[in-house]
């Protein structure tokens, strides 16, 4: 028992210690955000947070104009998640509903974007973009995403699950196909659905290079483009004060919409673990 | 793999798979088959001096890149960033997930405490990595010099550690997203097969190689194709941000390379020829993985 005891507790010394190696650089970066530009300059490095946050967060926010950043970046991570998840909804139902000519030839051919990302087809996607007179909208920011392989499959998985007696109750009952997916099947999906949210949320809030070649205006610029573009103003001495204070900003959406489906994304995730 | 439902739950209703697929197939066919196949097409075309016409130039694209040496550094450079990503990436993940698939107190907090790094994106990691490195003012080159005594480390003008560090960066910007994975992969392997291993005599080493590893290869196979994507492609904000594919072309990963032959330099034959050699090594890397881990979802970006 003395012995259980002991070797929990240097668990726990071992995995604090991890806890704090894997978190120092963002601590670090937080320290230097509520520095003075000279404070930040120190050296040795200092440590001991200053008061500054707030002028640092505030001056990043006007240099690039977060606020309308904030906007676009929210609209379309959160806009394609949501279609993407309406979409393999959608198709997930059908490859598992129903029987139809061709659906051997088209199953494989939704599973294809795995092997499609966006470098393999990225000038033509982007001759194509500016062919629609799409350059500075959200179209060109959302559309090529909208294919989801994760989701299709995420879904058909648990669809197959689903016993057999509740699409035969509800059609006994008198329910059309469309009101038992949107009524029974859409609501026990939730946490799938949560899981899938905040991975698309996440990778969309995330992206770089396609907004880097899709948009040129300050007023359709994305968050990552942000980051980069107060590194870019003072190349010879950066203000990391600065700097920090807006990438932590930029950081909290995607950390926010992680911790509020925290739960359902840990359980999405073990749940297709078990197969 | 679409075959295993014997019959329709919804009898009757002919058109409606149709119309539940089509937006689907419709996103699929625009904007990826079509600018696919595009780059295939373009990668056996030059664009004429200046830019005005294309001529067909067979496979040339394809012999100037794989005779290139800079082509050759770029996909060595990038070999060694995913392999590093990749090994050492899963090895401390793993580590970490089996130490917290125990019964411990404050399983909860950990979990949150490991797994939050996973909103990062590797824009943000590369300017937080920029700046533990920044050259004589960074904390990193403050402890090499205190502990070296003297030793002035400047990543942004040596080749290999400017690798090296943006490896670093990348990897932890991935560790999150491995440990929910194999936590989520340890947790599913039944008890009764660790507790038989030591039953029998097996010490928690000769159970891990013997039994844990093994069970978990579904899950690492799928790890290794997604911190593949990750390291061949994602990570371009990163290299954009800390080292613009420098010192000379010590970063200047296969991403990176392409990004700038297509859009910097205009060259579209040789942009499309790279598009295609990626697509294939992809292709082949998902091929694997999905042969190991069939009938799993995939989280795959």
């Amino acid at each position: 028992m003395a012995s259980r005891l002991w070797k929990e507790g240097a668990s726990h010394v071992v995995l604090i210690t991890l806890v704090l190696i894997i978190t120092f650089p963002v601590i670090y970066a937080l320290i230097v955000s509520t520095l003075t530009y000279q404070q930040a300059y120190e050296f040795p490095p200092r440590l001991i947070p200053g008061t500054e946050l707030w002028p640092n967060v505030l001056e990043a926010w006007e240099r690039i104009n977060m606020g309308r950043v904030f906007f676009v970046t929210g609209v379309v991570s959160a806009g394609t998640a949501v279609v993407k998840i309406v979409l393999s909804l959608m198709a997930a139902f059908a490859y598992t509903h129903f029987k139809f000519r061709g659906r051997a030839l088209l199953f494989p051919l939704t599973m294809i974007t795995q092997m499609l990302p966006l470098p393999v087809r990225i000038l033509p996607t982007f001759e194509m973009m500016a062919s629609f007179h799409w350059i500075n909208t959200y179209s060109a920011l959302t559309f090529p995403f909208f294919a989801s392989t994760t989701g299709i499959l995420l879904f058909r998985q648990f669809y197959m699950t689903v016993p057999r007696d509740l699409s035969d109750a509800a059609r006994v009952d008198g329910a059309g196909p469309l009101r038992y997916f949107i009524q029974i099947l859409i609501p026990l999906s939730r946490t799938n659905i949560a899981a899938l949210f905040v991975i698309e949320f996440i990778f969309m809030w995330s992206q770089y290079l396609w907004p880097l070649i899709v948009t040129t205006t300050a007023d359709m610029r994305m968050m990552q483009i942000g980051i980069k573009m107060l590194i870019a103003t003072d190349q010879i001495a950066p203000a990391w004060n600065v700097i920090m204070a807006g990438t932590i900003v930029a950081m909290l959406p995607p950390l926010l919409v992680l911790m509020l489906f925290r739960k359902s994304f840990a359980e999405g995730i073990a749940m297709q673990s078990q197969k | 793999m679409a075959d295993n439902i014997e019959e329709e739950r919804f009898p009757g209703h002919p058109l409606l798979p149709y119309i539940l697929i089509l937006p689907s197939v419709a996103v699929i066919v625009v904007f990826l088959v079509v600018p696919f196949l595009q780059s295939v097409i373009g990668s056996f075309f030059r664009s004429t001096a200046f830019g005005t016409k294309t001529v067909y130039v067979g496979l040339d694209n394809y012999t100037r890149l794989l005779t290139a040496s800079d082509y050759h550094n770029s996909a060595i450079a990038t070999l060694l960033f995913a392999g590093f990503v990749m090994v050492v990436g899963l090895a401390v993940s793993l580590a970490i997930a089996h130490l917290l698939n125990q019964k411990i107190r404050g399983l909860g907090f950990y979990q949150v405490a490991f797994i939050w790094t996973y909103a990062i994106s590797p824009a943000a990691a590369g300017a937080i990595w920029a700046l533990m490195f920044a050259p004589s003012t960074g904390i990193v080159p403050f402890i090499v010099a205190a502990l070296s005594g003297g030793y002035l480390l400047n990543w942004m003008t040596n080749g290999p550690l400017a690798l090296l560090v943006v490896s670093i960066a990348a990897t932890w910007n991935m560790l999150g997203y491995n440990i929910v994975f194999f936590l989520a992969g340890l947790q599913n392997i039944p008890e009764e097969f660790i507790d038989s291993a030591r039953v029998d005599g097996a010490g928690p080493w000769r159970t891990f190689w013997d039994i844990t590893f093994p069970m978990l290869s579904p899950t690492t196979t799928f790890l290794l194709f997604v911190n593949m994507i990750y390291a061949f492609f994602q990570v371009f904000g990163l290299i954009d941000i800390m080292t613009h594919g420098g010192p000379g072309d010590a970063t200047n990963i296969l991403i990176y390379k392409l990004y700038r032959d297509a859009f910097l330099y205009l060259d579209s034959g040789a942009a499309s020829a790279q598009s295609i050699i990626v697509f294939v090594v992809i292709s082949m890397a998902a091929v694997v993985q999905l042969r190991f881990a069939t009938r799993r979802a995939i989280y795959a970006r």
